[in-house]
């Protein structure tokens, strides 16, 4: 069975879709779809709060997949430096903005424990969390700050949905699915 | 001391300080990929302040949109002010949040609580 990414998307390219992306995730593909989304935005009257929570989402995912994304697997399609997918689409009172990138099988446990210690923890918890990091974390090598997943976890008010997709034995595709919508709080 | 007066950009706020002029000032998107870049400069800029800085310095933030990269290093700003604050001398921060913005209300206080220097909080109601 060959592997292909979009077969994840198993619903039918609908007109909910306002960006699709996947290639090298660079500074111009981030300012593009940055500017594009926001636009829509605009175009589709979303409140201000909305519009803001969305964009502030989508930045901290654009450049989750900017600092972090593991190189590709060598036999896969695009060789890409940051290969990177990314899903932006219109649903009831909100948007969910869906990332896929490829992780090394080395990275998969530390990256699971991080959204599971995120995914059990309360409110308040995720709030202390970010603080704390914050305060305490100095920025990586790789140029992120540690607190994208527990920002986007923090704003949205929703459990971080995910999935690992085996692709071979040293790569797995990892998806993360983030709803924003209005209802940000007490979700946890 | 040489001012420091940046314009702008769709991904960096326009920064204005200014100790003749007595103008702190952080305004705008901070959402570089690369934030350390940005920000040091501003950074030893402060560190060299505190060395003779106004009786009273007073920085308004007033920021649209920061990304988690830039936190830190706003945090490093603020932990300069602190240093100047520990030194017996005033200051002050003024941080701007539009009315229906709770998540830059939110941000606001996280720095409040962390750094020990006075902060006002102030809504911009359009």
């Amino acid at each position: 069975m060959s592997f292909n990414i979009e077969n994840y998307f198993s619903e039918k390219p609908d007109e909910n879709v306002i960006l699709f992306y996947k290639g090298n995730i660079d500074s111009d593909v981030i300012n593009h779809v940055l500017d594009t989304v926001e636009d829509k935005l605009v175009e589709g009257n979303e409140q201000s709060k909305l519009r803001k929570k969305v964009y502030n989402v989508l930045v901290e995912s654009l450049q989750n997949l900017f600092h972090h994304v593991d190189r590709v697997p060598e036999d896969f399609e695009d060789q890409a430096e940051r290969f990177g997918l990314l899903v932006v689409k219109k649903i009831g009172g909100g948007y969910r903005i869906i990332t896929g990138n490829f992780v090394h099988s080395d990275n998969i446990q530390k990256l699971e424990e991080k959204i599971k210690r995120i995914n059990r923890s309360s409110q308040e918890e995720i709030k202390e969390l970010y603080k704390f990091i914050l305060n305490h974390q100095r920025i990586s090598a790789k140029g992120g700050g540690g607190l994208g997943l527990v920002d986007i976890a923090r704003k949205t008010g929703h459990r971080l949905d995910y999935a690992f997709k085996e692709y071979n034995d040293d790569y797995s595709f990892f998806y993360l699915d983030i709803l924003v919508n209005d209802d940000n709080k007490n979700n946890f | 001391m040489e001012p420091i007066n940046i314009e702008g950009t769709p991904k960096t706020p326009t920064v204005k300080f200014d100790s003749a002029e007595g103008v702190f000032e952080i305004k705008g998107r901070s959402i570089p990929e690369n934030s350390v870049e940005f920000y040091k400069p501003l950074v030893d800029w402060l560190d060299n302040y505190k060395e003779s800085p106004l009786s009273k310095t007073v920085v308004d933030i007033r920021l649209e949109y920061f990304n988690t990269s830039s936190s830190k290093c706003i945090l490093d700003v603020f932990k300069k002010l602190e240093a100047i604050h520990k030194a017996k001398n005033e200051v002050e921060v003024n941080w701007y949040y539009e009315e229906d913005d709770e998540d830059m209300l939110e941000a606001g206080e996280d720095y409040e609580s962390i750094i020990r220097v006075p902060f006002k909080m102030i809504e911009i109601v359009e």
